[in-house]
């Protein structure tokens, strides 16, 4: 499952480049957003609903419990 | 009078709103600087939201689409959508899960740590703290220009009119250093007292305002143009070429035209004057010129630099626990939508839209981030012109807060309390060491904005170039165990290199059309940074077994 929705989001990248709407200014949905626009609209919503299944169905679960390595870790990392 | 009154509510509501979240700070440095890593998904939503969305989404995006039509949406929005959710998804959790383990409060702390290398620290530090100052600039300088230009005949009183041409300043207008100085103090309040906390609060509140205001703007606009359809097939009549990526031949080009007629009037104008009283030529209208595949396709690299903003990684480490994030990762591109498809559309129909014949945008208008407000003090009322200008307040508010912050926080944990010996900084001094940092800060941010250097508009851009080209290494730091310290150098060198080198190559950013390849110079300075990681990493000694424990073991 994880890699058919890691695939669709390359998918959804790859389907941004839409040279097939490039030099349409006629084609308006809703009689007032023109073609491209509403396209790349659809672009983002795509976007919302495929990490919407990544939340669900790739999501890292070995991080919801993460705890400090010592009680001391609250704000003192980063002495090399 | 009206608009001044309401900007005055609005920043004392933002002000209440401050010392409400003060109430429950809990004088710690963790608490200042982390929340104590307290944020739950609702307010991180509103935090990473808020911050990466500057006044660009809604004054910038007009402006932008006024000038190049709707391909604007799927450079930067629609781009934006999918990547900066992925950063969320692929660095912000990891990223905040070692915060937790190992107590981070920088990005600088964890680099030092994965890379074994407090030199590493030294290093990004000056690139990190240079890349962010201009980005404080612009807010304040735009927010200082938009309460100036926006409350004219305010107090005529107390401040006359002043200056001459595009810099003249109405008479009553709040004049642009009390207008900087006001959203300053403003934002050092609540940071001063609420730290990051404070920060998150605020950010709610004025993400809240700002889609609002953005959405009741689109609809007054669009009702006083004669409606959607209307305001569209006025485009269509009149400027085609602003509704797709491509210029035909015997595209219309009205606005085109109508700037070319004021252009050779204002130069006839020009040399009529004595030679001595010239100033500067008027500036010839660029014709329009469609957008190139490649250009277009080199913008996915831009919102990669969200990766690598020291004030969103801050944000990060807010979060009470990894499940926080769902929300930012599936409502980011909805949101970002939500701003930009009205401000867009508004762009375009303000290429068009005429009243009795006559362009409400005149030919000839120089200023594309001006659209948006010219369209609404030309076709609503002071109301709506007031709440527009509360709404790019706090856009650019929401955004310099976490930067004032991390600043304060950078300099606080990377310099001083790295540098102290253990133990010798309390954590009450390293508390007021922050808030220190932070006034100091502001006060340096302001006086600079004083200066009003023009350019730093123009490096804005590039500022984003150079954290997107620092992407790969935070991600190669997280997903790549044989990244070495002598590779990561080499990245953050040879990205410098290569921006400096490029940046100079654009006239010091005086080309603002400037490409490379055919693309935006940040696809190259990426492929170089990448390529320098990977090969000297590849070619020096793997770390120690001990951090590859640390930071790969299941």
């Amino acid at each position: 499952m994880k890699k058919i929705i890691y695939g669709l989001i390359i998918l959804l990248a790859v389907l941004h480049h839409d040279w097939w709407w490039w030099d349409d200014s006629d084609t308006l949905v809703f009689g007032f957003v023109p073609i491209g626009l509403a396209y790349h609209a659809g672009i983002s919503l795509a976007a919302g609903f495929l990490w919407t299944l990544v939340v669900i169905y790739c999501w890292p679960t070995e991080l919801d419990d993460v705890q400090p390595v010592s009680p001391q870790a609250s704000n003192n990392g980063g002495h090399a | 009078m009206t608009q001044l009154i309401i900007i005055l509510t609005y920043l004392g509501l933002l002000l209440i709103l401050g010392v409400f979240s003060s109430r429950m700070f809990k004088g710690t440095s963790a608490d200042y600087f982390l929340a104590s890593r307290s944020i739950g998904p609702f307010l991180l939503l509103m935090s990473l939201f808020g911050t990466t969305m500057t006044a660009f989404a809604l004054v910038g995006s007009t402006g932008a689409t006024f000038k190049d039509g709707i391909g604007v949406y799927g450079k930067m929005a629609s781009w934006a959508g999918i990547i900066h959710s992925a950063c969320f998804f692929v660095v912000g959790i990891k990223l905040w899960s070692f915060g937790k383990r190992y107590g981070y409060t920088t990005q600088i702390q964890f680099f030092r740590d994965r890379f074994e290398s407090n030199g590493l620290g030294l290093l990004l530090f000056p690139v990190l703290v240079g890349l962010v100052i201009p980005y404080l600039l612009i807010g304040v300088m735009g927010a200082g220009t938009t309460i100036e230009k926006l409350t004219g005949g305010a107090l005529p009183n107390i401040f006359p009119a002043a200056g001459v041409g595009p810099a003249a300043r109405a008479a009553g207008a709040i004049p642009y250093a009390y207008g900087s100085a006001l959203i300053c103090i403003v934002v050092m309040i609540y940071v001063f007292f609420g730290g990051v906390r404070g920060t998150a609060w605020a950010n709610a509140f004025q993400t809240i305002v700002f889609i609002v205001l953005g959405v009741v703007t689109f609809v007054a606009i669009s009702d006083k143009l004669g409606g959607m359809k209307e305001a569209t097939a006025m485009v269509q009549k009149h400027n085609p070429d602003k509704l797709r990526r491509t210029v035909r031949e015997n595209d219309t080009l009205t606005r085109y035209k109508g700037d070319v007629n004021v252009y050779e009037k204002r130069l006839a104008a020009w040399k009529a004057k004595p030679e001595s009283n010239r100033g500067r030529a008027p500036k010839k209208p660029v014709k329009p010129h469609g957008i190139g595949h490649l250009k277009f396709l080199s913008y996915m690299f831009i919102p990669l630099s969200v990766g690598m903003f020291p004030h969103l990684f801050q944000h990060w480490l807010t979060a009470k626990s990894a499940k926080s994030f769902k929300l930012s990762v599936i409502a980011h591109p909805l949101l970002i939508m939500l701003v930009w498809v009205p401000c867009v559309l508004i762009g375009v129909w303000a290429t068009s839209a005429m009243i009795d014949g006559k362009p409400i945008i005149p030919y000839g208008f120089s200023n594309p981030n001006a659209v948006l407000g010219k369209l609404v003090a030309s076709s609503t009322g002071p109301v709506l012109g007031g709440l527009l200008t509360a709404g790019i307040l706090a856009a650019i508010m929401s955004s310099l807060d976490s930067q004032f912050l991390c600043l304060g926080s950078i300099f606080t944990n990377d310099i001083v309390a790295h540098y102290v010996k253990d133990g010798a900084l309390s954590d009450k001094q390293r508390l007021l060491v922050g808030r220190a940092f932070v006034v100091f800060i502001v006060i340096v941010t302001y006086l600079l904005a004083l200066l009003r250097p023009g350019s730093v508009f123009t490096l804005g851009v590039w500022c984003f170039s150079g954290f997107a080209s620092l992407f790969p290494l935070v991600i190669a730091a997280l997903y790549w165990k044989r990244t070495t310290t002598a590779g990561a150098y080499a990245c953050v060198i040879s990205t410098a290199a290569t921006w400096i080198y490029l940046f100079a190559q654009a006239g010091y950013g005086a080309n603002r059309g400037y490409l490379f390849l055919d693309m935006m110079p940040v696809a190259t300075i990426i492929a170089v940074s990448t390529v320098s990681l990977i090969v000297v990493s590849l070619i020096t000694k793997p770390p120690s077994a001990a951090t590859i424990d640390k930071f790969f073991k299941k």
